[in-house]
């Protein structure tokens, strides 16, 4: 796997998925405007300005517009993005199932947001697990050069798996936040895209078809059935995609997860996004100045949900400290602490497990709340049982 | 060049109705009015079709009754889906990617509920933005898809379920709004209102629409038989009725200006067109009623014969 | 329009061959309505008196169900009705109005049961 030629940039979370963007050079965008993801759609009406893509870039006047215009123009066959955060995500709600049950893959950056009331632009994973069910796969980020990445091997995946995919950063801590990182030549991105293969296209005039027809209780099932499917299949598409993008750029992902020092641990932390950065430096502490046995599993994709995965890694662990970004509002804490007890119940070898929601509405995270977390696990490691299922960490009582 | 059909023959020639099988309504003239679209030009078309009732008895999955590529996004979204559709149309032309002399039309149907409601955001959005297509709304004045209740173009007086006539209000208490003036505000590239008794003043102008660069919308009126409550046989009858009666001016803008296409010589009095309604009935006998009808309708009239007198239409 | 010859959707699919021939719930090789006839929603039907018929294609134009069975010449010019197919028909009665009064080609009449 020979590498391909890079150059260093300093560049933003929303800067490096623009330009990602650019390299990509899409038939359509259609995107709307949204704290902290509205510089993403600047830079690209600016690369189209610039004529540096030739991608038709739509305007529209809504998110819930922006969805509807990639759902037909990946319908026409095109290789579509958009772009989005927060009240827009919610807003595209109706249409992200439209776009998955049509099977259409559309690449959409979502920087990460807390959603209302009270508004607050900042960061939390509230936005995209609440399109968890969706039919989307999932994409979370940690790093700007990640971000970047992703961007590439997101299209990929889409269209191997004719799935759309949400790539996502954290709203300001990534987004905002400058890091230098190595790029590819646009030319490769490219040459490593290629052209997409749609699995059917309105644009074919030649051999119509309906899409979208009203289904009655004698095919909505069949039909779902499929698209459920489709989510299995698209494991091994994202296995394929990855495994592509490393044999074409010479540089490697970390797929599903990134476990971190979690060989021989009894105690982990399963967290998503650009907080596993802090988290590993508090497992680098915990481990060589205290000797705790103390790993982390960065969750990386959460649609498809891979539960055989996480049994591997995270089976031989005691106690299991799930962090989410978002609360589920059902008294039982965050959906990926709800989704990982459900995926490791499967196995007979599990760890305990607590739930911790942390660092809602853009609340800074600092390591103090990794220390918090693992104290709260030794505590049910030493015999103690927790009065409720979750934990809130970095709030003021 | 695309042919047009200019007779009768000419559109059957076209073999571009929809096909039989479907499940509209006995006598439900929508149908009509999609064959007249299609068969207007011979142009390739792709059709976007907001969620209602000429979506959903078209296309009962296995059965569509489209001839023509066709797509069904959402509710409120037929012109933003249809921009999209366009847009990649417009880029695959550019990057070379579907032939350069391809030629290929845009045409997005609506209900009333979709277009003057729920979806008219995305049309305004997508007429603001001046994407290449043709809206077509066919309007029953009433989201009867659910089941008859009142849209903003439900008329005034009319009973729905949401405004039905009770013992002390006498159906819906407010004026339709005037959607063909508000898509005019946008200075769309033409914009029309139609009926499908006059069949050939309708092709002229879908033709017209399908030719004009840039947006184009023509709002054509097309009676629901269970939601205004008549007889089946009498739906085309009715679109003549209110075309007579002046209820529903055929004109057209282009350019900045308007066209009457067709004046009565003896209109007919607007009972004329409400009296075989039953969604009417609790108002026939008050005849003060029928005369404040009467007169909105005048006003509406006068207020279009005004506009082409100051701004006539210029091709 | 005659009935068609191939009824492709007869049998209920499952959702693996569904995932091939339907991907994302598409309908392909379309139109395919004719498969499904609506010829018995009708309560009454429109008989044709072919003698008086002058092919005006007036009910033709506002047929509903596209019903209205038409010959074309090959080359175009001549276009004649042929008769009204009774699979589809839903007896809506718009032909009979449609039917210049002085030419009266068609009329209702009860549907036999």
């Amino acid at each position: 796997m020979a590498k391909r030629k890079t150059t260093r940039m300093a560049l933003t979370g929303n800067e490096a998925m623009a330009f990602a963007m650019k390299q990509i050079n899409p038939d359509v965008v259609a995107a709307y405007p949204i704290t902290p993801a509205t510089q993403i759609v600047e830079l690209f009406s600016k690369y189209v300005a610039d004529g540096e893509v030739d991608t038709e870039f739509v305007p529209v006047e809504s998110e819930h517009s922006a969805m509807s215009a990639c759902v037909g123009a990946s319908a026409a066959g095109a290789r579509v993005m958009t772009g989005t955060a927060s009240q827009g995500l919610a807003l595209m709600h109706e249409i992200l199932y439209i776009a998955s049950a049509l099977r259409l893959p559309i690449t959409m950056c979502v920087v990460n947001r807390t959603l209302s009331a009270p508004i607050n632009i900042h960061c939390d994973h509230s936005d995209t697990m609440g399109s968890r069910d969706a039919g989307w796969i999932q994409i979370y980020t940690e790093n700007v050069q990640e971000a970047y990445a992703s961007t590439i091997v997101g299209v990929r995946t889409a269209e191997k798996a004719n799935l759309p995919v949400m790539v996502t950063t954290d709203g300001f801590v990534l987004s905002h936040g400058m890091e230098s990182l190595d790029v590819f030549d646009d030319e490769d991105v490219r040459e490593f895209l290629g052209q997409r293969k749609p699995l059917y296209n309105v644009l074919d005039v030649d051999n119509p078809i309906t899409v979208g027809p009203l289904d009655l209780q004698d095919y909505f099932f069949e039909h779902k059935r499929g698209q459920i499917e489709a989510m299995f299949e698209a494991k091994k598409h994202i296995y394929d995609a990855h495994r592509e993008f490393a044999e074409f750029f010479g540089v490697e992902l970390p797929v599903f997860m990134e476990p971190y020092r979690l060989d021989d641990a009894e105690y982990a932390i399963v967290v998503l996004g650009s907080s596993a950065g802090t988290g590993k430096e508090v497992v680098d502490d915990l481990r060589d100045e205290k000797g705790m046995k103390v790993g982390l599993l960065r969750l990386r994709i959460f649609r498809p949900f891979p539960y055989e995965e996480l049994q591997q890694v995270l089976g031989k662990v005691k106690y299991l400290a799930v962090m989410d970004r978002a609360d589920s509002l059902n008294t039982m804490g965050g959906p990926v602490a709800t989704e990982i007890a459900r995926a490791l119940y499967h196995f007979s070898e599990r760890p305990i497990i607590h739930s911790f929601v942390y660092g809602l509405g853009g609340r800074d995270v600092p390591p103090e709340n990794f220390y918090e977390v693992i104290e709260k696990m030794q505590w049910i490691a030493a015999g103690n049982t927790p009065d409720r299922m979750v934990t809130y960490v970095g709030v003021r009582e | 060049m695309a042919q047009k059909a200019k007779t009768l023959r000419d559109l059957a020639r076209m073999k571009r109705a929809l096909a039989p099988g479907h499940r509209a309504c006995a006598g439900c003239p929508f149908p009509v009015i999609v064959k007249l679209v299609m068969s207007a030009t011979d142009y390739p078309l792709v059709v976007a079709n907001a969620t209602g009732c000429m979506e959903v008895t078209t296309t009962i999955f296995p059965y569509t009754a489209w001839p023509v590529n066709w797509i069904h996004n959402a509710f409120e979204n037929a012109a933003a889906t249809i921009s999209g559709v366009e847009a990649a149309y417009k880029a695959l032309k550019r990057k070379g990617k579907i032939p350069a002399d391809k030629e290929i039309k845009f045409v997005a149907f609506g209900g009333d509920g979709g277009t003057y409601d729920i979806g008219l955001q995305a049309l305004s959005g997508a007429l603001e933005r001046g994407h290449n297509f043709l809206y077509i709304l066919y309007n029953n004045e009433g989201y009867m898809n659910t089941g008859i209740q009142r849209s903003s173009a439900t008329p005034k007086y009319a009973s729905t379920t949401t405004s039905p006539a009770g013992k002390v209000i006498p159906g819906k208490l407010q004026w339709r709004k005037e959607i063909t003036d508000i898509i005019i505000a946008h200075n769309p590239a033409y914009a029309a209102q139609a009926s499908p008794a006059f069949w050939s003043d309708l092709i002229r102008k879908v033709q017209k629409a399908l030719e004009a660069d840039g947006p184009s919308f023509i709002n054509v009126i097309s009676p629901c038989q269970p939601g205004w409550n008549y007889p089946p046989d009498l739906s085309i009858d009715l679109t003549k009725l209110a075309v007579e009666t002046k209820y529903w001016p055929l004109y057209e803008y282009k350019n900045g200006g308007w066209k009457v296409n067709y004046k009565p010589r003896k209109p007919l009095p607007v009972i004329e067109f409400l009296k075989p309604q039953r969604r009417y009935k609790h108002i026939l006998n008050r005849p003060e009623l029928i005369e404040e009808i009467q007169q909105e309708v005048e006003k509406r009239w006068e207020r279009l014969l005004k506009l082409e007198e100051a701004f006539p239409l210029k091709e | 329009m005659p009935a068609p010859k191939e009824r492709k959707w007869d049998e209920l699919k499952g959702w693996k061959e569904l995932a091939e021939i339907s991907p994302g719930a598409i309908v392909p090789g379309v139109p395919t309505s004719p498969e499904y006839l609506t010829g018995d929603w009708r309560v009454e039907r429109p008989i044709w008196d072919e003698d008086k018929c002058t092919h005006c294609l007036l009910c033709w134009v506002f047929c509903p169900e596209d019903a209205i069975m038409l010959n074309i010449s090959e080359d175009g010019k001549v276009v004649k009705m042929i008769g009204i197919d009774y699979d589809y028909c839903k007896g809506c009665g718009i032909c009979v109005r449609a039917c210049p009064p002085k030419i009266h080609a068609l009329e209702m009449a009860p549907e036999e049961v």
